[in-house]
């Protein structure tokens, strides 16, 4: 790109002194191509460096440190409130397990009460119906036994009918009295039958 | 630059007026018309950075969002190409006031009739020998003698050093020549092209019947100026990251 320049720059150089010689300027009179002009070095030189040391000195210490401190604070706020959002969902999180958990546990500790009052009623169903069980047992022995002296009695009763009958059979029969200890032999030697 | 302007040089723009002759300890400091269009690029960059980030809050106006993009697009140049921890912000500053002084300078020198303070070779030439300098120096002063090294390839064979280390050399030393020449030279040209057209344009106007071609070079000279525009941000950008790329020698060292 610099040499079409340079070449362009070259061709003009012919025009450019005669038009240069004609127009009144301060530096540079003698010297056709003022890029060029070494007269007007020194000036432009000693105002780069003012201007340019001026601008490099504002810009580091004053105009960039301001935009840097407004883009770090804004990148804190944005990291803080980032870090805030984290902390507030972990947070969450863990009430969320605690609450999990507990409602485990709620739901274990039910089904053990549960369990235990059914075992608790069970039992006691079965220990009741056991008592009754066993009051009906003895109600029925005592019934048994009630029945088995009834049935003595009656028998008793029945031998001591049956011997007074024989006794008065006999005597009518034969007109003969026996005694009734003969009558009781002669009966439970028939009822041994 | 209307009147007349087919009788104007081409080069005519680039000339030097001096305002006031200026001679303090006998250094001749005169202000000309480069110091005027020096002191008003500093003096709007330092006016608009102060006035964007004046009240800056968090949510940042217009202004500030402007002076915000401009930072984060020279940071971001820095961190890409020079280094992206301490030391990039070290030269962050640096980079900041070359991109912005060349970019003002070379909108400013866009609007007719203004002087372009960067069609001058010894302004480039001196922002380059500043970068190389601050290289040289930077360099020397963190790694010492091994600084050295960045002409030497790592990883070449040794009978090829005799070659390779003086092309090296050449090509660091031809660094500031063609960081400035690429700058002035861009400049120049752009402003020197944009002249002719516009110098045609009075010319076919004054020629009688010719005057209903001169549309073509208005056409071309507006054409010519949109591309200058982008040349003028180009040649700012360029300068940033090539300083960027030089000064990532003097940080990081042989490569």
């Amino acid at each position: 790109m610099a040499n079409p320049t340079k070449a362009a720059v070259k061709a003009d150089l012919p025009s450019g002194q005669a038009t240069v010689a004609t127009v009144e300027h301060g530096h540079g009179a003698g010297s056709a191509f003022p890029p060029f002009d070494k007269s007007t070095f020194g000036p432009q030189l000693i105002w780069l460096v003012l201007t340019f040391g001026f601008l490099y000195f504002m810009l580091a210490r004053k105009l960039l440190p301001r935009v840097s401190n407004v883009l770090e604070s804004r990148a804190a706020g944005i990291r803080n409130d980032l870090a805030e959002a984290e902390h507030l969902k972990a947070e969450t999180e863990t009430s969320l397990k605690a609450y999990e958990q507990a409602l485990t546990l709620a739901k274990t500790n039910a089904a053990g009460i549960a369990k235990a009052q059914r075992d608790t009623l069970t039992s006691e169903t079965d220990r009741e119906r056991a008592a009754v069980d066993a009051q009906m047992a003895a109600k029925v022995a005592e019934a048994e036994k009630r029945i088995d002296a009834s049935k003595k009695t009656a028998l008793t009763a029945v031998s001591g009918v049956a011997s007074e009958t024989v006794g008065a059979i006999v005597s009518k029969l034969t007109g003969q009295s026996v005694s009734g200890a003969e009558i009781a032999s002669a009966i439970a030697a028939v009822t041994a039958k | 630059m209307a009147a007349g302007a087919g009788g104007h040089s081409p080069i005519e723009q680039f000339a030097l007026t001096t305002f006031a002759s200026f001679k303090p300890f006998g250094i001749d400091a005169s202000i000309t018309n480069s110091t005027v269009f020096m002191v008003a690029t500093v003096g709007l960059i330092c006016t608009f950075m102060h006035f964007a980030m004046g009240n800056a809050s968090l949510v940042p106006n217009r202004l500030q969002s402007l002076a915000e993009m401009v930072y984060e697009f020279v940071a971001g140049t820095v961190r890409d190409n020079l280094d992206d921890g301490a030391e990039g912000k070290k030269f962050l500053p640096f980079v900041f006031a070359l991109f912005a002084f060349v970019l003002v300078c070379n909108f400013l020198g866009m609007i007719p009739g203004f002087f372009t303070v960067t069609s001058h070779i010894i302004i480039t030439a001196a922002l380059a020998i500043l970068v190389i300098a601050t290289v040289l120096f930077y360099g020397f002063a963190r790694h010492g003698v091994s600084f050295l090294k960045l002409f030497v390839p790592s990883g070449v064979p040794l009978w090829l050093l005799p070659i390779l280390v003086p092309i090296e050399i050449i090509s660091f030393v031809s660094r500031p020549v063609s960081l400035s020449v690429r700058l002035f030279a861009n400049m120049l040209a752009g402003h020197i092209a944009l002249k002719i057209f516009a110098g045609f344009v009075a010319t076919l106007l004054a020629a009688g019947v010719w005057k209903v071609l001169s549309p073509l070079p208005l056409a071309l000279t507006t054409a010519l100026t949109a591309l200058e525009l982008l040349v003028a941000f180009l040649q700012a950008y360029v300068f940033a990251v090539l300083t960027c790329v030089y000064l990532s020698d003097a940080v990081h060292g042989a490569h």
